[in-house]
């Protein structure tokens, strides 16, 4: 079964064409969602009524397309603000996560590393109800106390951020540790010897090295912020991120403008995607 | 007797690259057959082609004479040791050396029973519990040839298995290899690259270059008679010089270096006349080397020189000579008898060689 | 410990502490504690069992709970089968550019959002959808046909949702065995069947139960397919947490849901490293 091995014909046939009928079925729904954004109808389904850009740039009723339509760019603001930060937050503690389970031996270090991948097996709803009740739990008890409504506990983007970065920050964490192990630490050494301090020798040696992990480690972090939906949804507050508000209205009815901001995401995770293979590549 | 393995004129081309081109060789039954050749140079396709793992562009191969072209590699009477082993990590030893039985649908006593034996064959009857990363290099080496020979295999194929150990255990491998295949009788087939192996082991060696057979024949023949420059380069070290024949006389040839320097050699009835270009090959150790002159005047070729160089290396120590004349550098193998204890950079010496030690080839023969 | 190194450490350690002390650790006993409230009046509360037993005693709850994680566990066994071939296929059977073109190619989905993805299935498959359409006018069907709102669909579109997070550590084991192996298994008389069931499998079990893990945690945490696939009466036990939370406004039911949840799933991910012998540290880290 590998190509070294005589096959018999059929065998190699009908593998070949299950791969291809599975490649299909990949294909299949983002194919449709793309077609169906230049549908000239109010529902992205047939009959083929004829192309139109509309979807994108029309901007009177009935076809208001994605770049006149400002609920839908407000979202994706929002989501773009919550991916940035939540990917910044999660770098950051990547990489002192990373430096901390690599460089250091301590009691308690399997404990805490078993609890850092935990993030991974909880639900992510159970994640973002979790959040929702002690945040609430805090809020209340500082209102009882000392009259403060502490408007960031309740449901809203910090929330949101937070509860997103709860478990992100171990997928960081696993990326920019993976690079680091690799890291010979004799490289650092030699800075040393060559008359650096050990901080130096950190920024100007290591943090170079793990530059590629840490750009992939941002990008996946951003792709998974922008479309987290499950935890989101339990925190989200007035302003909802792209997911959220696409689901509002895929609950009241789809039109096409949905499979534009649709081909718009692909286009855009696509091409991160891409970035971030070309950062890879040429390391 | 029908040898247990034919190859005839067997040839794979990948593209446009010819890996392996017309090789033919037969191999008797209970010998130890070795392809020596440098890495790229195809012998690793035959092998795979003999395993099945390649279906060759033409030609045929034959086990106890009958072709086994059409024969899927799991049906081959051959076994192969692979070059990391390829012991199934996920198996103790004993289910390693059981599996191909178990293919075989051996009931499970008889299989118990055949491991338990080969085991004590190979010297180490108490392992067969242990897993397979628990064992020493020497011992994953004995588990994978117990794990081919258990089949009683026809023909027993050896894929450079040494090339991951390191010297000393290389070296008593060598031995145990030879005598493990003594015992069980069966047909190896050996390729590497590293020429002690092949002469140590081999009943018969194949020297191999880019996709041909340059010569086959014993250890011996291939050191005292190689028949082509590349044999002559690659088993055992030479000087190497390249030059005109300035006189062909009856087997006698006088070349003349690039550099300058005469030397008298052989064309052991290969054909070689006056003007043609040739490149002719002197081994360290055929140099006698003197402090005296007169003790080498009845050498065909002889010059003075002094040291430039003492490579120190036990008994393979060489000596860089550089001559008077020509101001070329000669490797002298340095002799062990405690004649030269004291010999240092800059002495004066003679060395000499017979017409005989040097091997003339037309040039560009390669 | 010198200080350097001793400062440097504590440095490094207070994001990691607060990160899981904050986010993770209080937050779930917290939901706990607030899942043993029972509202007794108003703003008035008494530690009891009374959610779980309110969850224990409601047939709706418990049935929606079992179905949930019987589905999750069909959907995992579903990704793993449809997904092993094609792991394969690209680890050992593809070479070179094809190769690294058909793990780009598998990756291309999950760049984009669930919901688009979950969306494409429904314009597929729904009365006015492609699929119905294309049946009709092929004359294989006379009449619209709803292919949404069932199990079937749900099945898909969360097979096709997880089948990253399977495919990828297999293709990564399994691109780890060495190809001399297999022929090793071949060379010492195995079959296809043999070799796939005693060296294969044994080999890629790292990534089967790490694929198997995330996939089963994926599909039972999942509220988007099941409410857009499966409609109102998909009974997908996060859609209940949802309401308790969202729409009734009962976090202590909801908060006794969700733990009853984290229970399950962590359990069934204990149990499958148990049984297959491998760490949390191995398959995740």
């Amino acid at each position: 079964m590998i190509p070294t091995i005589p096959q018999s014909r059929p065998f190699r046939f009908a593998y070949s064409a299950y791969v291809v009928l599975f490649f299909v079925y990949l294909a299949l729904p983002l194919f449709v969602v793309t077609v169906f954004a230049f549908n000239d109808s109010q529902f992205p389904s047939l009959p083929w009524e004829g192309f139109t850009w509309n979807w994108f740039f029309g901007d009177a009723a009935p076809m208001i397309g994605v770049f006149h339509e400002r609920p839908i760019l407000r979202a994706i603001g929002t989501s773009a603000f919550v991916g940035l930060t939540v990917s910044l937050l999660s770098v950051a503690v990547g990489v002192s996560n990373a430096f901390l389970f690599t460089r250091h031996k301590f009691p308690g270090r399997g404990l805490l590393y078993i609890l850092m991948l935990l993030p991974l097996v909880i639900p992510g709803i159970v994640l973002g109800i979790s959040m929702l009740v002690f945040s609430s739990t805090v809020a209340n008890s500082i209102w009882d106390s000392m009259k403060w409504d502490l408007e960031v506990l309740r449901p809203g983007l910090t929330l949101v951020i937070l509860g997103q970065f709860s478990f992100i920050a171990t997928i960081a964490t696993l990326v920019i540790s993976a690079r680091l192990q690799k890291f010979d630490q004799s490289l650092e050494e030699a800075a040393l010897n060559l008359g650096a301090t050990r901080l130096t020798a950190v920024r100007t040696i290591t943090i170079p090295y793990l530059a590629p992990a840490m750009i992939g480690a941002f990008v996946v972090a951003f792709l998974m912020s922008f479309e987290n939906f499950n935890t989101t949804l339990m925190l989200v507050g007035s302003d909802a991120p792209l997911t959220i508000a696409m689901f509002d209205r895929l609950k009241e009815g789809s039109t096409p403008l949905l499979n534009a901001v649709s081909l718009l995401l692909m286009l855009g995770s696509s091409c991160l995607a891409l970035v971030m293979i070309a950062f890879q590549r040429r390391d | 007797m029908t040898p247990d393995l034919q190859c005839i004129d067997l040839t794979k081309r990948f593209g446009d690259t010819t890996a392996v081109s017309d090789v033919s060789f037969s191999v008797p039954p209970g010998s130890f057959f070795s392809i020596l050749g440098p890495s790229g140079c195809g012998k690793t396709t035959i092998m795979r082609m003999i395993a099945g793992f390649l279906a060759p562009t033409s030609g045929d191969i034959l086990i106890k004479g009958k072709s086994v072209l059409d024969v899927a590699p799991n049906r081959r009477p051959v076994n192969m040791v692979f070059q990391h082993l390829a012991l199934f990590p996920m198996m103790n030893v004993a289910d390693n050396i059981g599996y191909g039985l178990r293919r075989a649908g051996l009931p499970k006593r008889d299989i118990t029973r055949k491991v338990g034996e080969v085991l004590e064959r190979i010297g180490l009857p108490e392992i067969g519990r242990r897993r397979v990363d628990e064992l020493s290099g020497g011992q994953k080496q004995r588990v994978a040839i117990a794990r081919c020979m258990v089949l009683e295999p026809d023909l027993l194929l050896l894929d450079e298995p040494l090339g991951a150990l390191d010297l000393k255990l290389r070296e008593r491998m060598k031995i145990e290899l030879k005598a493990l295949q003594a015992d069980f009788d069966t047909t190896f087939v050996y390729i590497t690259h590293d020429q002690s192996e092949a002469l140590v082991m081999s009943d018969q060696i194949a020297v191999m270059n880019q996709g041909r057979f340059e010569q086959m024949g014993t250890a011996r023949d291939l050191y005292y008679r190689p028949e082509t420059p590349f044999v002559a380069g690659f088993v055992g070290d030479s000087n190497r010089w390249s030059g005109r024949i300035e006189r062909s006389d009856g087997g006698v040839l006088e070349l003349r270096t690039e550099i300058g320097l005469l030397i008298r050699g052989t064309a052991q009835g290969r054909a070689l006349g006056g003007g043609q270009s040739a490149d002719i090959f002197v081994r360290p150790e055929a140099i006698r080397l003197s402090r005296k002159e007169t003790e080498l005047t009845s050498l065909d070729n002889h010059l003075k020189g002094h040291v430039t160089s003492l490579l120190f290396n036990a008994a393979a120590s060489r000596v860089l000579v550089r001559d008077e004349g020509s101001a070329g550098e000669i490797e002298v193998a340095l002799p062990q008898s405690g004649e030269f204890d004291d010999l240092a950079k800059g002495d004066v010496v003679h060395i000499g060689w017979s017409g005989e030690q040097a091997n003339c080839f037309a040039a560009g023969a390669e | 410990m010198r200080d350097g190194t001793r400062l440097g450490f504590i440095l490094l350690l207070t994001p990691l502490l607060l990160w899981l002390s904050l986010l993770i650790i209080i937050p779930h006993i917290d939901m706990f504690l607030v899942s043993l409230r029972e509202r007794v009046g108003v703003g008035k509360y008494e530690i009891s069992p009374a959610n779980y037993l309110t969850f224990l005693q409601e047939p709706l709850y418990l049935w929606t709970f079992m179905r949930t994680a019987v589905m999750s566990v069909l959907a995992t066994l579903i990704t793993l089968i449809v997904g092993f071939p094609v792991a394969y296929y690209i680890a050992k059977m593809a070479k070179g550019r094809i190769q690294s073109l058909l793990f780009l190619l598998c990756l291309v989905p999950f760049w984009v959002s669930e919901l688009v993805r979950t969306f494409g299935w429904m314009i597929l498959l729904r009365e006015t959808g492609v699929i119905s359409s294309l049946l009709q006018y092929l004359g294989l069907i006379h009449g619209p046909v709803e292919m949404l709102y069932n199990d079937a669909a749900i099945m898909i579109g969360l097979v096709y949702t997880s089948m990253l997070f399977m495919v990828v550590p297999l293709i990564s084991t399994l691109g780890s065995l060495d190809d001399a192996v297999i022929e090793a298994g071949y060379d010492l008389g195995g079959s296809g069947p043999s070799i796939l069931w005693e060296i294969i499998i044994p080999h890629a079990m790292p990534g089967i139960v790490s694929g198997c893990i995330v996939v089963f945690m994926l599909s039972l945490g999942n509220y988007l397919t099941p409410t857009m696939l499966g409609g109102k009466d998909s009974l997908w036990f996060t859609e209940l947490i949802y309401s308790q939370f969202i729409v009734r406004f009962n976090w202590e039911l909801g908060a006794a849901f969700g733990f009853v949840l984290l229970i399950l799933s962590s359990f069934i991910v204990w149990a499958t490293l148990r049984l297959t012998g491998q760490t949390l540290e191995k398959t995740m880290g």
